[in-house]
């Protein structure tokens, strides 16, 4: 027993002081993704779930989100190194959450631009010291101010950045998920890096706006992209097929709780009754499915 | 290994005494609040005059929807004259005074809070002859004072203001009918902001929301910073004839999350809604 403690602890200061090789697959030319798990961000997986990782240019390297925690930052960039000798030119940011902004320190340094929605800078604010005091009771990461680092670039509509020979098209959404979704187009290989704008097997959560989010999925779903990378759950070669589960979840609650709220039903009624016919076919559903509703139902109560 | 599920069983049964504590924890009010509020006064303890309705665990700590529901009726000779709603763990305990008279009809209230903690919600009933009557209620929620500001702040403020009050059931002369007053104001707490980049920098929230129908008063609520992003009460009022119902809410934005001694009066918004039974 004592042992098996003594290797325990030997194990977890290894892996405090070096950080291990991210797995990373090449999902289209120079587009590198590591592959999230359908999880709750807790104490064991350290709030390391989503989909992140990097585009490379002829001249340098944009990260593309920087994961749960600041270990998962520093193995992503064990893994860019493994891969390219280019430096990393650019962090790009989809969005506040968490999951795909806690890796940010590992990359700070001269040369670095962190690059995100205008809004972005504003949701890290008034969110980072909820963030931050949730980092310790719920992941078990140590997060100070220093570690929420704000773009130094705010995107506000569109901004293209060159690496070298490779153009990558930024798009900063109006609200859908949150209030500061970016989304990435890879010109070269027909990519567009849509982050949590498009959960696969996941439950959408929404964070912004549920009308807002509808809105955006009907532009970008009239472009036939070869390539699409969601937030979280497996890349996708067929859009927009992969994208209607998500696109009939967000409908099905728009209407279900336009209705309710017509039949002067209540919040508290809402989240009893409203969608629970998609119960069977995503992951986590108990967990964000009545925060979802409670979300759209505040958003949908001051329509006209 | 069949040690180590010993040990587990340990803490577990060690760890209970303390869950069971935090459940019934009488420390804020009996140290705090109880003096805070009622020095020198008796409060007994009862759900015969309220009750509140509350979630046990929270799905939105930012959004808890809750109600109290009043067991004797609001006669002109004996009635619930003020409720006060306490949350005893949150950093400002107050959540809300709420007065009604005997034209409420009911003395029930539902409105969404913020709880910031694992907490007993409080409500305590003054009834017209002074007696004070409280009741109180468990909540599991963690985080609803530092959350984040609503999903779309921008929307949030570009509606601020902004009120309705929704009806639903015909309208009936002479007995209880229930009302729902939307108010659209983020209710900014203050506890959200950075010490680097002070995007928001104070709390921003309704502090008097008074309803009445004709001119008589129907509700008057001295509300906080644990009210909810975008304040939603629902009442009852007796209607004697047609008539309006009327609410006039007051804002205000103060220095510190916690005290109210630093305070700017701020902006006053109205809307009426005509009774035609």
């Amino acid at each position: 027993m004592r042992f098996l403690f003594a290797l325990i602890l030997l194990a977890s200061s290894a892996c405090a002081t070096a950080a291990s090789v991210l797995s990373v697959t090449e999902v289209a030319p120079g587009v590198y993704v590591h592959m999230g798990v359908h999880e709750l961000p807790d104490t064991k997986n350290h709030g390391a779930i989503a989909n992140i990782g990097f585009i490379v240019g002829e001249r340098c390297v944009a990260v593309v989100d920087t994961g749960g925690n600041p270990e998962q930052g520093k193995s992503l960039k064990l893994a860019i190194k493994h891969i390219t000798s280019k430096p990393v030119c650019y962090v790009i940011n989809t969005h506040v959450h968490p999951d795909h902004i806690y890796g940010n320190t590992a990359f700070k340094g001269a040369g670095v631009k962190f690059v995100g929605h205008e809004k972005l800078a504003r949701a890290m604010a008034t969110r980072g010291t909820y963030y931050i005091d949730k980092a310790a009771d719920q992941l078990d990461v140590k997060l100070s101010a220093s570690d929420i680092i704000p773009p130094d670039i705010g995107v506000k509509d569109h901004l293209d950045i060159d690496l070298g020979g490779r153009t990558l098209k930024l798009t900063a959404h109006p609200a859908a998920h949150t209030d500061n979704d970016l989304t990435v187009y890879d010109e070269q290989t027909d990519t567009l890096w849509i982050s949590d704008l498009l959960f696969i097997e996941h439950l959408p959560v929404i964070d912004g706006s549920l009308k807002g989010w509808l809105t955006e999925l009907k532009t970008l779903e009239s472009h036939p992209y070869k390539t699409v990378i969601p937030g979280h759950g497996p890349i996708v070669k067929d859009w927009p097929k992969s994208m209607q589960p998500e696109k009939a979840y967000l409908e099905m609650l728009l209407m279900e709780i336009r209705a309710m709220i017509k039949q002067g039903k209540y919040l508290e009624d809402a989240v009893e009754i409203v969608g629970y016919s998609a119960k069977g076919q995503w992951r986590l559903f108990d967990q964000f499915h009545r925060k979802n509703v409670t979300t759209a139902f505040a958003e949908l109560e001051w329509e006209n | 290994m069949k040690k180590q599920k010993t040990r587990s069983w340990l803490f577990a049964l060690l760890l209970m005494p303390a869950l069971a504590l935090a459940e019934g924890d009488e420390a804020e009010w009996t140290n705090k609040l109880k003096n805070q509020y009622f020095a020198g006064k008796s409060v007994e303890e009862s759900n015969d005059i309220i009750e509140i309705e509350a979630p046990y665990r929270a799905e939105d700590p930012a959004l808890v929807p809750i109600k109290i529901v009043s067991k004797v009726p609001q006669a002109k000779d004996s009635y619930i004259k003020k409720i006060l709603v306490l949350v005893d763990k949150n950093p400002y305990p107050y959540v809300g005074e709420f007065e009604f008279t005997p034209d409420s009809g009911k003395a029930d209230l539902a409105m969404r809070i913020r709880v910031n903690t694992y907490s007993n919600i409080r409500a305590i009933a003054e009834m017209n002859d002074g007696r004070l009557v409280m009741t109180k209620k468990f909540v599991k929620a963690s985080g609803g004072c530092s959350a984040p500001i609503g999903a779309d702040l921008d929307a949030a403020m570009q509606r601020l203001g902004k009120m309705k009050f929704r009806l639903d059931d015909a309208v009936k002369i002479g007995s209880p009918n229930l009302a729902q007053l939307l108010i659209s104001h983020p209710n900014i707490t203050g506890m959200q902001m950075d010490q680097v980049t002070r995007f928001v920098k104070k709390s921003h929230f309704v502090k008097e929301v008074r309803v009445s129908f004709n001119d008589k008063p129907i509700l008057t609520a001295k509300t906080d910073i644990a009210i909810s992003a975008d304040p939603n009460f629902r009442f009852y009022f007796v209607p004697d004839q047609a008539g309006v119902l009327k609410a006039e809410v007051a804002d205000t934005s103060c220095e510190s999350p916690t005290s109210r001694d630093a305070c700017t009066a701020g902006s006053s918004y109205s809307e009426t809604y005509t009774v035609n039974p």
